[in-house]
């Protein structure tokens, strides 16, 4: 009887490896391997001879501009995080969801957000220059490592607030209250208690933002202009305009090399026991900010974050309702109008095109190709999670498989998928499901890397104790450990459904043209001149803004309705 | 929970039972539905487009599957890339009957296993309201640009990025050669020319005349933008807010082809989607779809273009075969002088 249960054990374990296993071999393994091989094959481009000089300067620029980027949003994340999960304050929820919004933008759509604010005639120009009355524009942003920098804090400052601060707020505070009770400053407990519990969180979303910045694709290429080349931008250049794959190979496998020393060092340094404690409810911990010194600290972090996060987005929104010109190529003295013109367009087929998507279509299409994405990675991302629970060289070995896919080059990858499936792209019916499948894979490692902080915090005795109670693994499970990872899991899912909301390079390699998603549907417009084109690209750009704010509000309201 | 997701997707849309043609092409490709229509029922068939990303993203799909193609033809190859193209023999050649009626000069491969479909050429586009304001003379060639007049009003596109970026990169090596074209370009950084990766970037956030409103009034674009600009407008204009420098040798011509790519299974209605490319009905479809040029002589240009759309008379033009050989030496070396 005995026996006979261990053996069933032994084989739910191993099929429950073998899901995600087979997951990323297929689509992950399998096809890297098949273009990196054919790459190998095909004859060694014009820089074949001196690969490393073609190395060098562009994973020098990697590394600085990767270390300074995460460095950046780190400053601005934690004191965000550390505010979010402490205080109340109006507008709260509004605010989180508004930070997670630069998470899913095109980066086109972001260049143009700059450029509306930022940029030679952007609002802030416009009134330094009737403000000093100065002829010429004085702030002089793009195509600037400044550029670059600012971008990578606005797209990923959410990462930290979402996985620092989700853990943040369900610490047990009583730990730190007893640090004070035993006279401890407010900065010493936080160096020496709340810190030190927050490691695992804090690692995972450096981690996370490191990686995102090292493969920065759109980022550099857009806004840093011509004068910078990440290995990313590297990749497909070479690649894609110089058709040299044996020099884009080498790269992908530097690039790749990187991946694996970085995620190792992670794994080195948040190597040591997790301290479980006992979970509070989200929320139990949130107070109004008292002293005017709170009061101060909470605005000033506030402000930041609005300003940083929050007001390019508004000003995207807003030029997508303006017209500027009366009378276009006229300028003096032209008054901004209210027009919902660009809305109205995107219901029209103005060239009678074949592609032309319909709005409401691309907003269907992308909810859907999202919403399976959030099932499929949070599957898969469940079951990692807790099968890295367990020790062993073979749970080191898939902790950091998983991480992988996070710094492999995307057009590489792209590359291989083409060569693999490129059959099944064709395919009516199962080529739909290559774009979710993809973006699952991108999604992955980032559930992976919020729920295991959170798994591994549940203290063994909450689950011993119901076990003890008579509860069977599945009631443990579902009444002990899933209230408590609620909070995790709901954030899992946002960033699953904005990643696969925002991505596009994969969907424009393996999307059929009978399925285009809101970004696909965005680039169409801005990739031909016209003041039409530009404003439905910036209205079509406020709906996807509108469609993911909603369902992060409804995510969030579901957690916290439930809780 | 996924096999009731799967239910509902529209994955699950019934099969068509016509047969099936599938055409690679770039993102830029475009057609009505009318157009695609009667050719369809006219040959009992179902088109396939497979957008693939630009030029060369779809040019490399199609070199990496050649074992195992994955469509049937392939339409977007251009001069910049052609001979790359034929040199991995990708395509099964045929002569189209159509091509009594194209010019001579678009028809680059003497074998035929490329057809040309469109053409467009890659100007400056200037901004006529700042000419006007600032009384400034309009460059009357690419040596002109290097004047002091024009510090800093001009942006291009980076060539190892971006396709009318290696085209203007093109013209100025057909006017001063692969020697003197970099003592030009860096006459061109030291007034100050602003790089850019992509077109977007350069028209939407540089150029003063688009909506962007940047800060350069002159921009590497395509001569039928302004066309563009005026069909794309937010209410009717009698003159478009841009104009195209076509002075002779300062635009480059981009010729599209499309080929049949060895290994199909439907060769004779690929040939036949060559013929309906080239016929009027498409030819006269081309412009305000892609907003390029038909190479069809019979076929009737749209009013928009008539009145606002300019061909540069003499624009500079390269042997293909020479752009192939040469390319990545001249991006290379322009990337050292301009970037660097």
């Amino acid at each position: 009887m005995r026996s006979a249960r261990t053996a069933s054990q032994r084989l739910t374990s191993l099929l429950l490896w073998a899901l995600p296993l087979a997951f990323l071999a297929v689509f992950y393994v399998y096809p890297l391997a098949a273009v990196i091989g054919q790459a190998f094959r095909m004859p060694p481009g014009d820089g074949g001879q001196h690969i490393w000089a073609v190395v060098w300067k562009p994973l020098r620029f990697t590394v600085l501009q990767a270390s300074l980027s995460t460095l950046l949003t780190l400053l601005v994340g934690m004191p965000a995080a550390a505010v979010m999960a402490r205080f109340k304050f109006p507008g709260k929820r509004l605010l989180r969801v508004l930070t997670t919004l630069p998470f899913i933008l095109p980066t086109v759509v972001v260049a143009a957000g700059f450029n509306a604010l930022l940029g030679p005639r952007g609002w802030v120009n416009l009134a330094l220059m009737g403000l000093f009355n100065l002829t010429d524009p004085p702030v002089q942003f793009l195509n600037s490592l400044g550029a670059i920098l600012l971008a990578h804090v606005f797209y990923n400052t959410t990462i930290v607030l979402r996985v620092v601060g989700s853990e943040w707020s369900r610490l047990d505070t009583r730990l730190a209250d007893s640090a004070r009770t035993l006279g401890a400053t407010p900065w010493r407990v936080l160096c020496k208690v709340t810190l030190p519990l927050l490691k695992q969180p804090i690692l995972a979303a450096t981690a996370l933002v490191f990686l995102f910045n090292f493969t920065s694709f759109g980022v550099i290429l857009l806004l840093g202009g011509a004068g910078f080349a990440t290995l990313e931008v590297e990749i497909a250049t070479r690649a894609l305009n110089l058709l040299d794959f044996r020099s884009a190979a080498v790269l992908s496998l530097v690039q790749l090399l990187c991946t694996l020393m970085i995620t190792l060092g992670y794994q080195r340094v948040g190597r040591g026991r997790v301290i479980s404690l006992t979970p509070r409810i989200s929320g139990e911990n949130d107070r109004k900010p008292v002293t005017w010194m709170e009061r101060l600290w909470v605005g000033v972090v506030v402000l930041v974050v609005v300003i940083l996060l929050v007001t390019p987005l508004v000003a995207l929104a807003a030029r997508s309702v303006t017209k500027l010109e009366p009378d276009r190529g006229e300028r003096g003295g032209f008054t901004p109008r209210i027009t919902l013109a660009y809305y109205q367009e995107l219901f029209t087929n103005r060239r009678q095109s074949i592609f032309y998507v319909p709005p409401i279509q691309a907003v269907a299409n992308s909810f859907l190709i999202a919403s399976i994405v959030v099932v499929i990675s949070l599957v898969l991302g469940f079951i990692t999670a807790y099968r890295l629970q367990s020790g062993g060289w073979a749970r080191r070995a898939f902790d950091v498989l998983v991480m992988l896919p996070m710094g492999t080059s995307a057009v590489t990858l792209g590359l291989g998928f083409i060569l693999v499936f490129g059959r099944v792209i064709m395919t009516l019916g199962i080529g739909f499901w290559l774009v979710p499948l993809a973006h699952s894979l991108v999604a992955y490692p980032f559930v992976v890397r919020t729920l295991q902080p959170a798994v591994a915090a549940i203290p063994p005795r909450l689950k011993q104790a119901a076990s003890v109670l008579g509860a069977s693994p599945w009631q443990v499970w579902y009444r002990v450990e899933l209230p408590i990872l609620k909070r995790a899991a709901m954030v899992s899912a946002i960033f699953a459904f904005t990643i696969s909301m925002g991505e596009f390079g994969a969907t424009t390699f393996l999307a059929r043209p009978e399925y285009p998603t809101l970004p696909v549907a965005i680039y169409r417009f801005i990739s031909q001149p016209g003041a039409l084109n530009y404003g439905q690209a910036m209205a079509m750009s406020t709906i996807l803004l509108m469609v993911c704010a909603a369902s992060i509000a409804l995510l969030e309201r579901l957690e916290q309705g439930e809780a | 929970m996924l096999i009731l997701l799967a239910a509902c997707s529209p994955a699950n849309a019934p099969e068509d039972a016509r047969r099936q043609l599938t055409i690679m092409t770039h993102d830029s490709f475009s057609v009505s539905e009318v157009v695609v229509q009667q050719f369809e029922s006219e040959n009992n068939v179902q088109l396939v487009f497979l957008q693939s990303g630009d030029t060369g993203a779809a040019l490399n799909r199609v070199i990496l599957t050649k074992a195992n193609p994955q469509a049937d033809l392939f339409y977007g190859i251009d001069n910049t890339f052609l001979s790359r193209a034929l040199e991995e023999d990708i395509f099964e050649p045929y002569q189209s009957p159509l091509l009594a009626d194209v010019a001579d000069e678009f028809q680059l491969d003497t074998g035929h296993r490329v057809t040309p479909v469109d053409f467009g050429d890659v100007c400056i586009n200037y901004d006529k309201a700042y000419f006007s304001e600032h009384d400034l003379a309009l460059p009357q060639s690419l040596a002109d640009l290097t004047n002091e007049a024009y510090r800093g009003l001009l942006v291009v596109q980076n060539p190892a990025t971006s396709s009318p970026g290696l085209a203007f990169l093109l013209a100025t090596v057909a006017e001063y050669g692969p020697q003197g074209y970099l003592d030009y370009w860096s006459d061109l950084r030291a007034n100050d020319v602003i790089v850019v990766n992509d077109w977007e970037t350069a028209y939407y956030t540089n150029f003063s005349a688009s909506s962007g409103q940047g800060a350069q009034p002159m921009v590497v674009s395509y001569a039928s933008s302004p066309p563009a600009e005026v069909f794309f407008s937010e209410q009717p204009l009698d003159q478009a807010p841009t104009g195209v420098l076509a002075a002779p040798g300062m635009c480059f011509r981009q010729v599209e082809f499309i080929g049949i790519l060895k290994g199909t299974a439907n060769l004779e209605l690929a040939q036949k989607f060559v013929d309906f490319m080239l016929s009027p009905v498409f030819q006269q479809d081309i412009p305000l779809q892609m907003f390029v040029y038909p190479v069809n002589t019979n076929a009737a240009l749209p009013d928009v273009f008539v009145r606002f759309g300019d061909v540069p008379a003499e624009p500079a033009r390269l042997d293909p075969a020479e752009i192939t050989v040469n390319r990545d030496d001249w991006i290379q070396d322009w990337t050292e002088v301009v970037l660097r």
